[in-house]
């Protein structure tokens, strides 16, 4: 059996790059350090898998040749007006660089993910720009991180440990104690609760749930974890203060926040269901770091407002930047979706919703942004690369592409993928081909390749190579 | 009763879809919608009931589950997903993102099945693309 060591998790933003996989006669038989969903992608993912290339006829899914496929796909991209080519954010940035090029010799629309999940911030970014660093600099120095809008319990979840509050930092150290502390500490209150409840009948049903620790805060100088949310996540229930805002109220708590640091008055009671007192006593803990950390997520990104959220998330950090140093940084999804910004703009200028339509890229999100070519209905065909839009976009949407001729490259069988008219199965990434990707702080890392794909499976870069020559083929014989 | 739908990632979505978006795992942990215990109280909905939610869009069946997390009344939760995304709002208001937090929605009791994906997927695109199950075993 092989131990491969520093094997770099090809699942989330974080980017792990400690994990340790046990191969046996070419099959993963474990991987250590990985979290829950690390660990499932990579014991599972050769699972519900189809690897044989497979093209509609007679309305049926029939298998067929790679070159069959192919062939068909290229056949079809030539012959489209205006194709969408969308996805990108799960495969390598070489995978990526190829898909720009077909997009340009094809005169399509390429987008990737960031369009339904970090696109906001991107705009947000472009009008006001981003104080971010890498996130080893946050591990060892920060010493006030708020999550605003993001759960990494259930989305990154080895982040808190990995780079913020449960992480020893040279300069910073972990807060387990305080949290375990914190734990015996509610769990006897909440007795104590009991008992009294049970001696004088008739109170409520359940204690009432200490939303604010204020009155437990740590010591200045220890590391502080703050979270913002509308729900309490498992991520709150880490935090040594969390603070619940109202659906669609992120947008007046930041501007409130603003104003607080700047010492002015503000006459309410509270914003979006937050008491003044509590966004003062935040507004002091952020004006009181050393070195705070924004980490914000799809909480501001997909609730009204929008990029407006972001925007004033971002001139909150630096508005606080007169006071202290703070920094601000998106978490990323996929885990190459960054890579997929990255490559897109220095390839095109653009990080994603680019139109080659005019044979130039142009970039307007909100015109030439997937959700918007698909419910408007502009396309004619798609190519989607390792990506399920059936699954994630909205049902208007989803209408109008699957309508269309549709191309799949993916190493899963997915809801796209059943709905297409040439299936393209490929070699996993990290797992089965090697690649680049980008971790959500812009840092490059090396996907390993750690077993063998099954035959016939090849990597999304040489499916997309040979898609590209034959596009060029077909259109060479039209011009000549 | 009007509730604000917020749909988002949960550790058990993404755990299921890395067993297939065809598998039971991604069906019992994604077809579902989190509930404020109280709300349920209110509208009559056990734990693990089926329940109809509709927004402007179309409705969707999927079953109910109590949170303890959603403190708010009014509020409920459903993981990203093809699910979800039978009840969300495709305008994006010029910047692309279609709004994905904070929808109106409506909620009620039903008898009705919680459809599995590939029926999910004929009940709304239509069937002449999506080939029936017996006939499609290719990858399963
Ligand atoms: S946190 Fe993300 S990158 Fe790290 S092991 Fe988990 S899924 Fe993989």
């Amino acid at each position: 059996m092989d131990v491969i060591l520093s094997v770099v998790c090809p699942v989330c933003g974080c980017c792990c790059d400690d994990l340790e996989a046990l191969v046996d006669n070419n099959r993963i038989v474990d991987v250590r350090n990985a979290c829950a969903l690390g660990a499932a992608k990579f014991l599972n993912y050769s699972r519900h898998r189809n690897t044989k290339p497979l093209i509609r006829k007679n309305g049926r899914l029939v298998e067929a040749s790679l070159e069959e496929a192919i062939e068909r796909s290229a056949e079809i991209l030539a012959n489209a007006s205006y194709p969408l080519l969308y996805g990108w954010s799960s495969t390598s940035c070489e995978a990526i660089r190829v898909g720009l090029e077909l997009a340009e010799e094809v005169g399509g629309v390429i987008d990737n993910t960031s369009t339904i999940c970090h696109g906001p911030s991107v705009i947000a970014i472009q009008e006001v720009g981003l104080p971010a660093c890498t996130l080893g600099q946050i591990r060892h120095r920060a010493d006030l991180i708020v999550y605003w809008g993001s759960n990494p319990w259930s989305a990154h979840p080895r982040h808190i440990e990995r780079y913020t509050a449960l992480a020893e930092g040279r300069f910073q150290k972990a807060i387990w104690k305080r949290y375990l502390s914190r734990l015996v500490f509610e769990s006897a209150s909440k007795r104590r609760y009991r008992v009294a409840s049970l001696m004088f009948k008739g109170g409520s049903a359940s204690p009432p749930a200490p939303e604010v620790f204020s009155q437990l805060l740590p010591p200045s100088e220890e590391r502080k974890l703050v979270v913002v949310d509308v729900q309490r996540t498992r991520t709150a229930d880490l935090a040594d203060f969390f603070i619940r805002v109202e659906p669609g109220g992120d947008y007046d708590v930041l501007q409130a926040l603003r104003a607080l640091i700047r010492d002015e008055e503000l006459d309410v009671d509270e914003v979006a269901g937050v008491p003044i007192e509590t966004l003062e006593e935040l507004a002091d803990l952020m004006v009181n770091a050393r070195f705070g950390m924004i980490f914000f997520g799809l909480g501001l990104t997909m609730s009204v407002g929008r990029s407006r959220n972001v925007e004033a998330a971002i001139k909150l950090t630096r508005d606080l930047n007169r006071y202290t140093k703070f920094l601000i940084m998106p978490m990323r999804g996929h885990f190459n979706v960054t890579g997929a910004d990255t490559v897109f703009t220095w390839q095109t200028g653009y990080p994603y919703a680019v139109d080659f339509s005019h044979g130039y890229p142009r970039y307007n999100p909100g015109e030439t942004s997937a959700i918007d070519v698909l419910t408007k209905d502009d396309v004619d065909a798609a190519l989607v690369v390792a990506s399920d839009p059936v699954s994630n976009f909205p049902r208007k949407c989803v209408e109008n592409l699957v309508k269309k001729p549709l191309i799949v490259i993916d190493s899963h069988m997915s809801a796209t993928a059943l709905v297409a008219d040439v299936v393209i199965p490929s070699a996993f990434v990290g797992i089965e081909a090697e690649g680049t990707t980008y971790r959500m702080d812009h840092v490059p890392l090396p996907l390993k390749k750690i077993v063998e794909p099954p035959e016939g499976c090849l990597p999304d870069e040489e499916i997309l190579r040979m898609m590209l020559e034959r596009v060029r083929d077909i259109k060479g014989r039209e011009s000549s | 009763m009007e509730f604000t739908l917020i749909t988002g990632r949960t550790i058990n979505q993404g755990r299921g879809k890395e067993h297939g978006k065809f598998s039971e795992e991604y069906l019992v942990n994604v077809a579902v919608c989190e509930m404020n215990p109280e709300d349920m109280r209110r509208l009559n909905i056990k734990d693990g009931m089926n329940i109809r939610v509709t927004t402007e869009v179309g409705s969707v069946i999927v079953k109910a589950r109590k949170s303890r997390r959603i403190k708010t009344p009014g509020v409920i939760f459903m993981p990203y997903g093809p699910w979800a995304n039978a009840v969300t709002k495709p305008e994006s208001e010029g910047t692309g993102m279609p709004l994905l937090k904070g929808l109106k929605a409506n909620v009620e009791p039903t008898k009705d099945e919680v459809s599995n994906l590939k029926d999910l997927l004929i009940e709304a695109y239509g069937s002449s693309k999506i080939v029936k199950s017996e006939e499609q075993k290719l990858w399963m």
